[in-house]
């Protein structure tokens, strides 16, 4: 019927009822019968499981850890040698021109470095450091699931598994036993909550996601509201918040590149588009990423052109990921807009159907981020 | 009731025609998160734009289903547009129009071609 890859959790998906849609070449499940909003609340309130499996999970192995992180410097700007050893980081690949190729979470396992990547993103990224990076292994893991347990009960879900869960801090990555299987689990995510996301063997998958859904806080979401979660929580969307054409300091992403690669740190730049980069830092940009509110209930989504004025006057940005947002229960925004029109409580007009509708600029995130520093 | 294509439903009231959306449209769409209902006197012709109505997914425009003018809004729909999700054939309708010509009321679909249609 469709040549849509599916993930491990296909027919548990199906069988909970989802809507299932096409996604980066996945079937994947956009709704549950509980409905975007309800999800999304839900998420806020207690605890949400994603199947994420779409993404791509990738081991980049040297002769030691330094070995691999050294060559992954060479083309992602943020400090990979200086992470602690299970560690988490943010991070992305950088084209010539200073534009984001994709955006990942890499780890420090010691002895490799496991990476997360964007599933629309995981063939060409592959490829690329198979290309880029010498004397390193680069090994894309298909055989195993990738979950995310999200929201304020997710500690106490996943610490009646493996009470070393309730050990961890924001950032941090350990094996841990859950349901009998290994899993390779972060205390990380893309909700703008606390939660883990963890990496299961596909054979084990549905058997331990049906685990966690046994218990009464969980339900299953899709990727609706994944999408609000992200959102109100300020978190980019590669391919609309960012792309090829914005750099990271466009992207306001300034805090991902540490200042050991920054001019004067002691690996400053040395990896593509680092003199763009590096400039931006120094001297600033014409345009960047905002959190936008706008006024009244009506959406504007991505692609909405924004204006200065209520009359006339050029464009002076556009609205890269838009809708409505559960938890602050009316429309929320961001958008690349001109630099001198950043500063919050600003107000712009988004262009919708025809009229100018006031939004306002606004500090992300939406809603205060509730993570386990 | 009477049904369109574009899943509208149209009831008879009075000499008016109330329009809203059918639960297998207001089930497609999503929840509900924002409606803008026209002004109460415009003159509107069918296949006319009078409604837009946003989910959590998408936004969509609602037609006129035939000619006349509009002379009542939902105004608590637009307050609370989840009324749409919770009751589409009743307390979620969305305008009620004068029709000009009651007999474009003839060619819409019954219920039981409805259902053949979303079957």
């Amino acid at each position: 019927m469709s040549d849509l890859f599916r993930t491990p959790l296909h027919d548990l998906h199906v069988e909970l009822g989802a809507k299932m849609v096409p996604f980066a070449g996945y079937d994947m499940p956009v709704q549950y019968p509980m409905g975007v909003l309800q999800e999304h609340l839900h998420t806020r309130s207690k605890a949400g499981l994603f199947d994420v499996s779409h993404m791509g999970q990738v081991i980049i192995k040297g002769a030691d850890y330094e070995a691999a992180a050294a060559a992954l410097e060479s083309i992602i700007p943020v400090d990979i040698l200086g992470l602690g050893l299970d560690r988490q980081r943010y991070g992305f690949f950088t084209n010539e021109t200073g534009g984001i190729l994709d955006d990942l979470m890499l780890a420090n396992r010691g002895d490799h470095i496991f990476m997360v990547v964007n599933a629309g993103c995981k063939v060409d990224d592959i490829a690329y450091m198979k290309a880029n990076l010498h004397d390193v292994s680069v090994t894309e893991i298909t055989d195993r699931a990738l979950l995310a347990l999200q929201g304020p009960a997710a500690e106490a879900v996943l610490s009646t598994l493996d009470a070393k869960a309730a050990d961890m801090r924001f950032m941090d990555v350990a094996n841990l036993s859950l349901a009998g299987v290994e899993c390779w689990v972060s205390r990380s995510g893309y909700s703008g909550e606390d939660g883990y996301e963890i990496s299961v063997p596909a054979a084990q998958a549905e058997a331990l996601a049906n685990e966690l859904l046994t218990h009464e806080d969980v339900e299953p979401i899709g990727l609706g509201a994944r999408d609000s979660l992200r959102l109100e929580a300020g978190l980019c969307l590669y391919g609309q918040d960012m792309d090829e054409g914005l750099n990271p300091i466009e992207a306001s992403l300034p805090w991902a590149i540490q200042k050991v690669r920054r001019t004067d740190g002691a690996r400053a730049g040395g990896f593509p588009g680092a003199d763009v980069i590096l400039a931006a830092l120094d001297h600033g940009v014409d345009r960047r990423r905002v959190g936008l509110k706008p006024e009244g209930r009506a959406p504007m989504r991505q692609g909405v052109p924004l204006f200065e004025a209520e009359d006339g006057g050029a464009q002076i940005g556009f609205v890269t990921s838009g809708g409505f947002g559960p938890s602050v229960g009316g429309p929320v925004a961001m958008g690349i807009v001109a630099d001198n029109l950043r500063e919050p409580g600003t107000v712009l007009y988004g262009e919708l159907r025809g009229k100018r509708l006031p939004v306002t600029v606004v500090s992300l995130p939406f809603i205060p981020a509730n993570f386990k520093r | 009731m009477k049904y369109t294509e574009e899943h509208e439903w149209l009831r008879e009231e009075d000499g008016l025609v109330v329009v809203g959306i059918t639960e297998h449209a207001t089930t497609q769409l999503g929840d509900i998160v924002f409606v803008e209902l026209p002004d109460v006197g415009t003159t509107v012709t069918k296949d006319e734009e009078v409604v837009v109505i946003e989910s959590v997914k998408a936004a969509s425009d609602i037609i006129s289903p035939i000619d006349g003018e509009i002379v009542e809004v939902n105004d608590a729909l637009a307050d609370n547009p989840a009324l749409a999700n919770e009751d589409a054939i009743g307390a979620g309708w969305f305008f009620k129009i004068k029709p000009s010509d009651a007999s474009q009321m003839d060619g819409l679909m019954d219920e039981a071609a409805y259902n053949a249609l979303i079957a």
